[in-house]
């Protein structure tokens, strides 16, 4: 099912970037995205857990967040499809050094809105978000984030303490959200100056207040680009939709077998359309019953339906992390994820049906897609 | 006199393609020597020690054959003609 000659890519080929412990690898498919190419490892040994792809203002750019054990982690580039990748001589991602903080590992990457084709986020280990104006060649720190009151009482969870999700609001420049583990759900209203934790019904089931302001360990938020304001939020223990940018959050855990997870992705052309992979417990961080399958909301987490066909339903002690779900724009929609165990899934139908795409990779720790020509896309 | 750093394979492009950079003289401490090859190739030296000044968790540094872990760290002293060599711990997943 995987070729792996080198490709020549055209506008409306499908790629997905997958991001491992030990590199990152791209697969390359058409429009109807049942054969696939794979290239890759790029950044051998090195772990991946964040990569994006950029469309915006004809740009053709990928970019990566690579960190390696021994030598720190920085953003890099690529404007050829991989062939070449930039590796800065700096460390493009620092905090200030009168911080005390020092970044450990890039979460993910975040191209902004339409709007500002050069603006691109980052969050990061030590929680904090940065911004690049330069479509991803430096990075400053958002200083509202960095010298928030609540910093000291937010506490690492078990892959510490990281700033992993980034959700703008297309029709306001200055409104966006991110998720932090564990410190909860943050928006700004003024272009990142002030951040307000909005946790409000999301439970922290963990501390002997499970009503916090903040202090949540929310683990990924997704919105849809023609409804902003409608949020959907798989928690450590939760599942939620916010219909008011996060101001208050109502459990839709409708039907689901566990609402323990860590992914979730929106369907790109319909903001009703959540995909979730539900886990056992935060004790056993695996699939219920040993059945890998997909969870989907098509009337935005009323009901909850299992989407099984094509994936294992047997012995499958599988994990999907939070980063590792994806969807690509295409219609039908094409929603893809990996596993912890290091199998890559992909389904053409809008996960009526699925395939299994690669079996053998490193522990895959995040999934993007995108469809070339199509703008930005950065599920 | 002076100060050699020796650099692994990995630290080489932010080198300037040099396994080996000659300081001459003015440092008292590692520190000081990373401060100054940083003048030079900061490249090397982000990737040897953090935002914070620390010595990165996987990499050790070694002065005239000791690990500086087991001396006084980046303030470990150093002679005018030390040599300084940068390695990768043994560590990994």
């Amino acid at each position: 099912m995987v070729d792996d000659r080198p490709a020549a890519h055209s506008e409306g080929d499908v790629l997905l970037l997958v991001g491992t412990m030990k590199g990152a690898f791209l697969f390359w498919s058409d429009g109807e995205r049942r054969e696939w190419r794979m290239e890759g490892p790029h950044f051998r040994g090195e772990t991946v857990y964040s990569l994006a792809y950029d469309g915006r203002g004809g740009r053709r750019r990928m970019l990566a967040g690579t960190q390696s054990f021994h030598w720190g982690s920085v953003v890099r580039a690529s404007d050829d499809f991989g062939a070449t990748w930039s590796s800065p001589e700096r460390q493009n991602v620092r905090f200030p050094e009168d911080s005390g903080l020092a970044v450990a590992n890039i979460w993910q990457l975040r191209p902004g809105r339409e709007s500002e084709p050069d603006t691109v986020y980052c969050g990061v280990e030590p929680a904090a978000l940065f911004e690049s104006r330069d479509a991803g060649e430096s990075w400053s720190p958002v200083d509202g984030l960095l010298n928030h009151e609540h910093r000291a009482k937010w506490q690492p969870g078990g892959g510490g303490l990281c700033l992993h999700t980034i959700v703008v609001d297309p029709s306001d420049a200055k409104r966006m959200g991110v998720a932090i583990s564990t410190g909860g759900f943050y928006r700004t209203d003024d272009g990142g100056a002030s951040w307000q934790a909005r946790n409000r019904g999301v439970r922290a089931q963990f501390l002997p207040d499970p009503n916090p302001e903040f202090g949540q360990c929310v683990h990924k938020v997704v919105n849809h680009p023609s409804r902003p304001e409608r949020l959907f939020l798989q928690n450590h223990w939760g599942l939620y939709r916010s219909d008011d940018w996060g101001d208050s959050w109502t459990d839709i855990a409708h039907g689901v077998p566990s609402d323990f997870g860590f992914a979730m992705e929106i369907h790109p052309h319909d903001p009703d359309t959540a995909y979730i992979v539900p886990l056992e417990s935060d004790q056993f961080r695996i699939v219920p019953e040993a059945r890998l399958r997909v969870y989907r909301t098509r009337d935005a987490g009323a009901s909850w339906h299992a989407l099984e066909n094509g994936l294992p339903q047997e012995g499958a002690y599988e994990v999907v992390l939070r980063d590792s779900l994806a969807s690509d724009g295409g219609d039908p929609a094409g929603i893809y994820f990996g596993t912890r165990g290091g199998k890559l899934f992909g389904s053409a139908d809008a996960g009526d049906s699925w395939r299994e795409i690669a079996g053998a990779l490193p522990p895959i720790v995040c999934v993007k897609a995108a469809v070339i020509g199509a703008g930005a896309r950065n599920s | 006199m002076a100060i050699t750093i020796a650099l692994p394979g990995a630290l080489q492009p932010y080198a300037g393609g040099s396994l080996e950079v000659t300081l001459e003289g003015g440092c008292a401490t590692v520190g000081d020597a990373l401060g100054a090859l940083a003048g030079r190739h900061g490249g090397v030296v982000d990737r040897v020690i953090d935002e914070r000044g620390e010595l990165r968790r996987h990499v050790n540094v070694f002065v005239d054959g000791d690990n500086v872990r087991w001396l006084d760290g980046l303030r470990t002293a150093v002679g005018d003609d030390s040599t300084i060599v940068i390695v990768p711990a043994v560590s990994g997943g």
